[in-house]
Formats: structure tokens, sequence, C-alpha cells
């Protein structure tokens, strides 16, 4: 079942020199339980069409089919229901709600969408290797160990579609491989998409299937 | 160059630059025109002490406050230099005026300069000389008044003849002014003083004055809470750029060099401005200040305002020591920073944690200052630095007790949305405290100085009715109509009760002793705070004199000590009488040792008890041909008396006013400050699920609880302030002392009012966080700000 269809997307971003076109006719489905790795140059547009596929950003043109639902016909708290209880998002860089303990920050999204399981969250929080940090605020934390919090609360809330912007850049090798490893094993076991963005053409060869963008289209 | 490079912050930072000079404006402008208020007061009363007298100049008088103008004619055949004067208060057209009669042949120079430029024939003939405010303020009257510089405001300058006439008191004079050596001995039956109006004044002004200052410190203490909180942000904003600079050869001492010359434009700019804004400050207050002086203390300060060099110089003085008061931590911070100390949030949060810490060490050490003076202090200087030392307590204990009312709500939070409201609100706050002290501080001040403005308003009002029993007063124009009078009067009405009264020194302070008919009017009304036993009945037995609470608490003299009144020596203290609005200490005996005590003393006043005010009036007005304005009802008395009471506490309610928009702007400059650090602490709620519309009411209802939370915080303190000021310094100051009385209406209007002043604070940022959208908080996940 196709839980993220993204239908010849347009974006373009103003600039001093006029419109800078950055999506020029995407398409992409992600079937549930299936793994897609998005690979692309800098500025290439994945981060903005990770964006578009999350309702953050609308696009110029095409659709966005998130759980078979329209987002452009949705208003905006519909978006935001779709974000809180469908959708789960990881950045690159400043995930993490500061004000709220490790231990919070896990179980947060997942009881926005109602759907908290305090036992699962503590097996993420094991299986991340956080067990020992969950009393710890983000800022006592390093880059990596904040990472991969944002990847277990994304996971805690067992979204239907799971985005996940270079989840392993701040990682080393040998823990990177490991969290991808429980994305992937979480995403077949829930049943959900899952659309990530890697540079690492070594994780990229782990994926179901690999789309390439450049100049604006996949490849 | 380094200067053009830190520079370059602020025109990226244009918000944070306009709230740090308001913040020093405001403080420059609220202080130095209190300073410019104070200053023109004082230089008016050396003005009017100068038209009286040359400097010192001496003058000879008698204890009643009257003689015979005979005895001037004698002195002066004997080849004494004096020169009579008369004078007294006195309704002229539509005001009360003192009315100042000289002689104009013999008067000293200093007072025949007024007269210079003016026609001495119609001035004998009955014109005079008043300030052009003066002038404005009495409106039409009978007499011919022409306009004059020289004399001060209130004043109204015309020949001793014209007074006599005005102020019935034919064939009197009040003292005489010595132009000469004084003679050895002193004539028999008068006393030489020193003619020192001037100091007079001063001694009764200066509580207000010494208020209206206070008033001012707190309002610039208030403003460098911004200017403070902008230039801690913009160092903290900076670090980065410090770091850039330093490691690219930028010597610290050039640094350090470069930020203080930073801050010594500021304070140049904000000083000038700060200026401008107090001295327009100034001269629209000025009127009701001097109003107050006049209605309260009879002190001539004239409406308008002068500009002197001297105040700009030490207002400008002010900008800059606020400056480095302000950004003297900063400064201090740099040059204990590593070159390169990394820019980590954690070490603010770890700094602020520590600050906090010092925080409430500081108020329990300012507490316990606080409860030393509150217990041993006396005297009102005393009694402001124990209030300045309580509130600054208060002000530093605000973030902690903020912090631990956060702390509590969010353990009693279950929706995780609550729960992160509670712990964002807590993490936020270090980055608020300043502005929340200064919100907190001016929510304080005006429950307190509204408190204690409203107490005494009710008692004021009750004593007024108890006080202002008698249906009517009348005025006589001479000894001789006083007597008629009376006698007139008598048959016709339930009580006359004459008003007589000579000028005394009591327990070394200026005073009057008056005269009171044994009378059940009194027995039944008279208001006393403390009273032996049998007070009415051992007053009119003379066994003893009734004194107000203002000689009461200023000398010490309570029932069963003794007072030593002029003629009389020691006479025992019956009871104690409450006696608002009078600055001067009164002392009360029966009539008839009165008229022995001080004989010839004249009625200047009847209080009529009658059931029929009318008729009362009617005939009056037919049988003595007196003018309209020397009866006074009730009812005119009443309404005089609180005009001047409402008056006297404009001006407090301006200073409120402007204390409390200080605060709010704080709170703006600062939540607009923070908007953008609040971008990456909100982008992640976004990204989950909120919306921007419900993330900016999230923040809207955050400003609101604070506010909430530091009004009710705030309401304690303002009690405490109301408390001291009532039972400390309205007794330093005016010598009474008064109950507290709680007007929880007014509390909710400020709660509003601050509710309001937050809301406003808050509203833009929300605003602009709801109408942007999600591209600013998409560029916080890019990484790209
Ligand atoms: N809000 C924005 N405004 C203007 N340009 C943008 C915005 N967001 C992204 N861009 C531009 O779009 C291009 C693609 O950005 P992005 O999607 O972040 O690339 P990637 O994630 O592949 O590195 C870049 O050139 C970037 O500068
Ligand atoms: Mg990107």
């Amino acid at each position: 079942m196709t839980l993220l269809a993204l239908e010849d997307i347009h974006k373009s971003f103003a600039s001093a020199e006029g419109p800078v076109p950055v999506l020029q006719g995407v398409s992409l489905t992600v079937a549930g339980g299936e793994v897609v790795a998005l690979t692309g140059e800098s500025g290439s547009g994945k981060s903005t069409l990770l964006h578009i596929a999350a309702g953050l950003e609308a696009p110029d043109a095409g659709r966005v089919l998130v759980g078979g639902q329209d987002m452009a016909a949705l208003p905006d708290t519909g978006r935001a229901k779709l974000r809180r209880g469908t959708v789960g998002l990881v950045f690159q860089q400043f995930n993490l709600v500061p004000s709220l303990s490790v231990g919070a920050n896990l179980a947060f999204q997942a009881r926005l969408a109602g759907g908290h399981d305090a036992a699962f969250c503590t097996q993420l929080a094991a299986r991340l290797g956080l067990s020992d940090l969950v009393a710890r605020y983000p800022e006592q934390l390093s880059g990596g160990q904040q990472q991969r919090v944002a990847i277990g609360r994304a996971l805690a809330a067992r979204p239907k579609v799971l985005l996940a912007d270079e989840p392993t850049g701040n990682l080393d090798e040998a823990t990177g491989d490991a969290v991808f490893a429980l994305m992937l094993e979480l995403a077949r076991a829930q049943g959900a998409a899952l659309l990530l963005v890697t540079h690492s053409a070594r994780l990229a060869g782990r994926c179901d299937r690999v789309v390439h963008l450049r100049a604006g289209r996949l490849a | 160059m380094t200067l053009a490079a830190l520079l370059s912050h602020w025109a990226r930072n244009k918000m944070q630059l306009a709230m740090l000079l308001a913040g020093l404006t405001l403080a420059t402008a609220l202080w130095s025109g209190v300073q410019a208020l104070n200053a023109q007061a004082r230089g008016a009363y050396a003005t009017a002490a100068a038209l009286v007298s040359e400097d010192g100049a001496a003058r000879l008088d008698t204890p009643s406050g009257q003689m015979p103008q005979s005895r001037f004619v004698a002195l002066r055949r004997s080849g004494l230099m004096v020169s009579p004067v008369v004078e007294g208060r006195v309704v002229l057209g539509d005001t009360r005026v003192t009315l100042l009669g000289i002689e104009p042949l013999t008067a000293p120079p200093g007072t025949a300069a007024a007269l210079a430029d003016g026609d001495l024939q119609g001035f004998v003939a009955g014109g005079g000389f008043a300030h052009p405010e003066t002038l404005a303020e009495i409106g039409p009257s009978d007499l011919a008044l022409t306009p004059s510089q020289a004399v001060p405001v209130g004043v109204v300058l015309v020949d001793i003849g014209t007074a006599q006439t005005q102020l019935g008191m034919a064939g009197q004079i009040s003292h005489l002014m010595l132009t000469g050596p004084a003679p050895r001995p002193l004539p028999e039956g008068l006393r030489l003083s020193q003619a020192d109006a001037g100091a007079e004044l001063d001694g009764l002004t200066d509580s207000f004055h010494l208020n209206l200052t206070a008033f001012g410190a707190l309002a610039f203490a208030v403003g460098l809470f911004i200017v403070h909180s902008a230039v801690g942000l913009a160092f903290e904003q900076r670090r980065g750029l410090f770091r850039t600079l330093r490691s690219l050869g930028v010597s610290l001492r050039a640094l350090t060099f470069a930020l203080a010359l930073e801050l010594a434009l500021m304070a140049l700019i904000a000083g000038l401005a700060g200026l401008a804004l107090g001295y327009v400050m100034a001269a629209a207050l000025l009127p009701d200040v001097a109003a107050t002086l006049r209605g309260l203390y009879g002190a001539p300060v004239p409406g308008s305002l002068q500009f002197s060099p001297v105040w700009a110089l030490a207002g400008l003085a002010m900008a800059f020591a606020g400056a480095v008061l302000a950004g003297g931590q900063a400064l201090w911070r740099l040059w204990h920073m590593p070159v390169l100390a990394p820019a980590q949030p954690r070490a603010w949060a770890i700094a602020s944690g520590r600050a906090m810490r010092w925080q409430v060490m500081g108020a329990l050490g300012l507490g316990v200052v606080a409860v030393v003076l509150a217990f041993t202090g006396s005297g009102l200087f005393a009694g402001f630095a124990l209030l300045a030392a309580a509130l600054l307590a208060a002000a530093l204990l605000t973030p902690a007790v903020l912090a631990l009312c956060l702390q509590g709500a969010a353990r009693f939070a279950r929706a995780p949305v609550v729960q992160w409201f509670w712990a964002d609100s807590r993490q936020n706050l270090p980055r608020l405290s300043l502005a929340l002290m200064a919100l907190m501080l001016a929510l304080a001040a005006n429950i307190g100085v509204g408190t204690m403005v409203a107490s005494f308003r009710a008692t004021f009002i009750g004593w007024l009715d108890q006080r202002l029993v008698a249906e009517m007063t009348v005025t006589p124009r001479d000894a001789a109509q006083a007597v008629a009078l009376e006698s007139f009067l008598m048959p016709r009405t339930d009580a006359v009760l004459p008003l007589r009264r000579v000028d005394a020194t009591l327990a070394g302070q200026p005073g009057a002793v008056f005269a009171m008919r044994d009378h059940a009017t009194f027995r039944d009304n008279w208001p006393l705070i403390q009273a032996a036993p049998d007070p009415w009945d051992r007053l009119a037995a003379e066994q003893g004199a009734l004194i107000n609470e203002q000689l009461a608490r200023r000398a010490g003299l309570w029932p069963g000590d003794s007072v030593v009144l002029p003629g009389a020596g020691a006479v025992s203290v019956l009871g104690v009488y409450p006696d608002y609005g009078n600055p001067l200490a009164q002392a009360i005996i029966t009539e008839g040792w009165f008229d022995r005590l001080y004989p010839g003393t004249p009625t200047r006043q009847l209080a009529i008890r009658t059931d029929n005010p009318e008729a009362t009036r009617a005939a009056l007005l037919d049988e003595f041909g007196l003018s309209a304005q020397a009866i006074t009802d009730q009812a005119q008395a009443k309404a005089l008396s609180l005009a001047i009471f409402e008056r006297t506490f404009l001006i407090t309610g301006a200073l409120n006013v402007l204390t409390l928009s200080v605060a709010a702007l704080a709170l703006f400059a600062t939540l607009v400050t923070l908007s953008g650090l609040r971008l990456v602490q909100l982008a992640p709620l976004w990204a989950m699920g909120l919306t921007l519309r419900q993330l900016a009411r999230l923040e809207l209802a955050r400003a609101l609880v604070l506010a909430g939370l530091t009004m009710g915080l705030a309401l304690p303190v303002g009690l405490m302030l109301a408390q001291v000021l009532l039972a400390v310094i309205n007794v330093q100051a005016f010598g009474w002392r008064l109950p507290l009385q709680v007007f929880p209406a007014d509390w909710a209007r400020l709660a509003l009012w601050a509710g309001l002043a937050m809301f406003a604070a808050a509203a833009w940022p929300a605003w602009r966080l709801w109408r942007a959208g999600g591209g600013p908080l998409l560029r916080v996940f890019a990484y790209e700000r």
C-alpha cells in the first residue's frame, strides 16, 4: 500500500535574481514497509523535498498524498494533525525540545499523538544507548546523542510515514550503522514508509530503493 | 575598525538598539525630570525669601503674630530702622493667595526692587503687583493688579493700607522688618527672629521633595533594568564576534576600549534625548506639583519651568553612570573570557543558575538589612533606606519564586503540551528575569503608593466629616466686626465658635496655639487618637492642652507628658488629635485661658452651628454687608480640602503610570530580542504537529501567566510598601500615621493593566511568529540560521 505519494512536485525559491527552481517535477511513491534512500549533491533540494512531504512547506505545483490524504486539501490544523499522528520527522539539527528532559523528549510525540507506550519507549532508549541519559537535558548531550534521541522520538510514535534528513550524519560509523539498522528494522516491522536522505552510498545500498535528485528531478 | 565591527551588530538588531536607547533615555528622563521639578521649587522658595527680607535679615515680631501700627510709628521715631509688614492668606478672585502688605518708603531695597518699575501712586492708592501666573489664577478681582516677574507666584504685593483692609487688620501689622542693625536690648514685648522664609519652606517641603526623588530613583532603577538586559543580551549575541576579533589580533584592551566607547556613545545619545524628554515631562507635571506645594504649604512655586545648565549636566552624568552600571558587568565578563571561549548555550544556563543563587543570597542579605532598619532605624532617610532594601530584596527574589511556581505547576501538568509549556517557561525565565523584576517593582510601587493614597483618602474624608461639623464659617473684616458678628449671631444660631490663634514655637517647632470654646460640638465630634481620662472636662478646667498628631509624634509628646506653651509654661497634654494636611504643630487650650494668656488676639474666623444656614447667610449678607467670599459653607470647605488632597497625589499617579510603562517597555524589549532564540525552541514542536497559531497562543498565554504570577508576587510586596509608607515615611515626613486599608478593586484594575501591558509586549513577537509562517522555522532545521 502506498503511504507516501509525491506527484509532479515543483518548487522554486525567490532570490535577488528572480525565482530559482529547486524541484522541477519530482514524483515518488513509498509503500508501507518500504525503505527509500534519497541522495543528491548538497543544495540539490533533498531537504526541501522532505519538508514538502511532511507538509511543512507547500509545493508550487503538484500533489502530496500522505496515507492517501491530499495535503493541499487539508486546513492548517489538518496538516498539523497528520504531522502529529502519521508522520515522523528527523532533521539534521535542532530536533529536540530544549526545555524537556531526554526521557520527556522521547515520549513527547507519542503522547501528542495519543499513542504513548512506556515500555516501548524504554526499550527504544535501551536499543539507542540512551538508557543512562533519560534524566539529562538536550544541551547536555553531544550532537550524536541528540540525533539518537530525535530518531527514538520519531520511532516511539510509530508513524506511518518516517522522514529522516541525514539522520546518521552526526554519528560515528559504528553507531551510525547500528542506528540505521534499528530504523530499518522498526520501519519494516511497523509497516511504515521510510524515506531517508543519506550521503553514504554504503547505507543507501542497504535500502530497498535509491533515488537520486539532480537538477530538480529524480533519477 | 573594531568599533565599526561592533556597531554593525546594532544595524542588524535595530530593535535591540532602540530598546537600549529607549531604556536609558527613559531612565534619564524620569530622573532628570524629577530633579528639574525639585530644583524649580527650591529656587522659588529662595526668590520668595529674598522678597520679604534681605539675605538673612531679621525681623521683630510678637507671639500673637500681630502688633498695633502705633508700635511701628514709635519705634521709627526712636530711630530704629524698621519697616512694617502685614501678611495673611486671603481669597482673591478665584484663588487663595498670600497678601503681603509693605510700606514702600521704608521697605528694604530687595522689596522695593519689585516696585521699581511700577507706579507708586497707584500702589498706595490700592493697586498691587503679582506674578502673571497668579494674576491668571485670580481672574477678575476688586484690586487693580499689575503683572510683575519679581513677585513670587501665589503672593500679591500691596500697600500696607490695602492689606490691612483686605485682611481685616485695621491698625494692626504682622511684624517689622529690620532694615538696619538689631536694637540692643530688644524693645519690650518684641522678639527677634530670622525671617528666613525660604529655610522654613525648605523644612516643610523637604519630605515632599524627598518623596519625588525616591520615585525618580525608582524609575531610574527600573529603566536601568532594561539597559542592563539589553546590554547583556547584545554581549551574549556578540560573543562569536569578540572571539573572531581577538583571534584576528585585536587586543583585549582595544576591544574593551571600543566597547566602552560604544557604551559612551549610547549614553550620550540617550542622555541628550532623556534630557529633552525629562524637560518636557517636568514642564507637563510642574503645574500640578506647583499647585500641590501651594495648596499644602503655601509655597510660592510658579507653574512654568526654567532651563538650567547645571541640571542638564547632572542629567547627562546620570545617563553615563547608568550606562556604566548597566554595562559594567558585560565589560567585566569580557575581561575574564578566554580567547576561544566556546559559545555554549549551556554556559549561559549555568551562569544564570549561579546568578539566581547569588540573587537569592543578595535578597536575604537585603532582607536582613530591611528588618534591622525596621526595628532600629529612625528618621526619613532610614525609612527610605528600609524601603529601598525591601524592594530590592523582593525584586531579587522574584525570579527564584517564579521558578518555584513554574516548577510546581509542571509537576501537576498531565498533557504533554502543558508540561512543555511550564518547563519551557521555567527554562526561559533567566532571560526574562530582569524585565520581570522591573515589572514586579513597578507593580509593587503602584500597589504600595495606591494603597497609601487610598487609605489616606478614606481616613481623610472620615476625618473631614468630623472636623468640619460647623455648617458655615465667617471671616470678619476686623476685630470690631468679629465682636459685632458674635453678638449678632448668638441668638440666631445654635452656637458661635470663634477661632483665635497665636503663632508659637512648640517643642522647638513652628506652630500655633488655638483657643477652643467649651462646647458639645467639639466634645462630640473632635476626633482624638489618644486621650487622658476626661480630656474635655480637664481642658475646660484649664488643666492642660490638646496637641495635634504632628507635634505629638515629632516631639514624642503623649497624654501624661507636658508641652511648654508661650506665657503658660509647661502644660500637661490631655489628648492628641489627628490634623491631616497641616504641616505645622498645634496646641489647643480653652478659650478663657487663651484670652488671659494672649489678650487682644483678634478672632480670625467664626464657626457657626445652625439648622438654617441659608437664612443665616442671608442675614449676614444683609446686616453686615459681608462679601460672599467671607462666608464659607461646610460643603465648600470640604470640596476645597478634598481638592487640595487630590492635587497632592496627582503627581504620584502620573509617576506610577510612567513607571509601569517603563516596565512594559522592558518586557517588550526582552521578548523582541528573544524572539530569534525562541524559533529554535519552537521549531521542533511545530514539526511535531502543533500549528503556528497554537504556538503563538501559547506564547501569549505564557506572557499572561508570568504577568499574573508577578502580580501575585507584587501584591504582598506592595502592601508591605504601603505599610512602610503609612507607618514610617508618612510619620516622618508629615507627622501623621494612618491605618492601612485594602482596596481589592484597585488591585483587580492594576492586574488588568499588568495583563494588558504584558499582552501588548508579547503580542507583536507572537503575531510575527504566526504570520511569518514556517519559513523561519524551516531554516532552523536546515542549519541556515
Ligand atoms: N527558504 C528558502 N529560501 C530560499 N532558498 C532556499 C530556501 N530553502 C532552501 N533554499 C535553497 O534551495 C536549494 C535546496 O536546498 P536544500 O533542500 O536544503 O538542499 P539539500 O538539502 O539537498 O542540501 C538551496 O540552493 C537552498 O539555498
Ligand atoms: Mg539538506
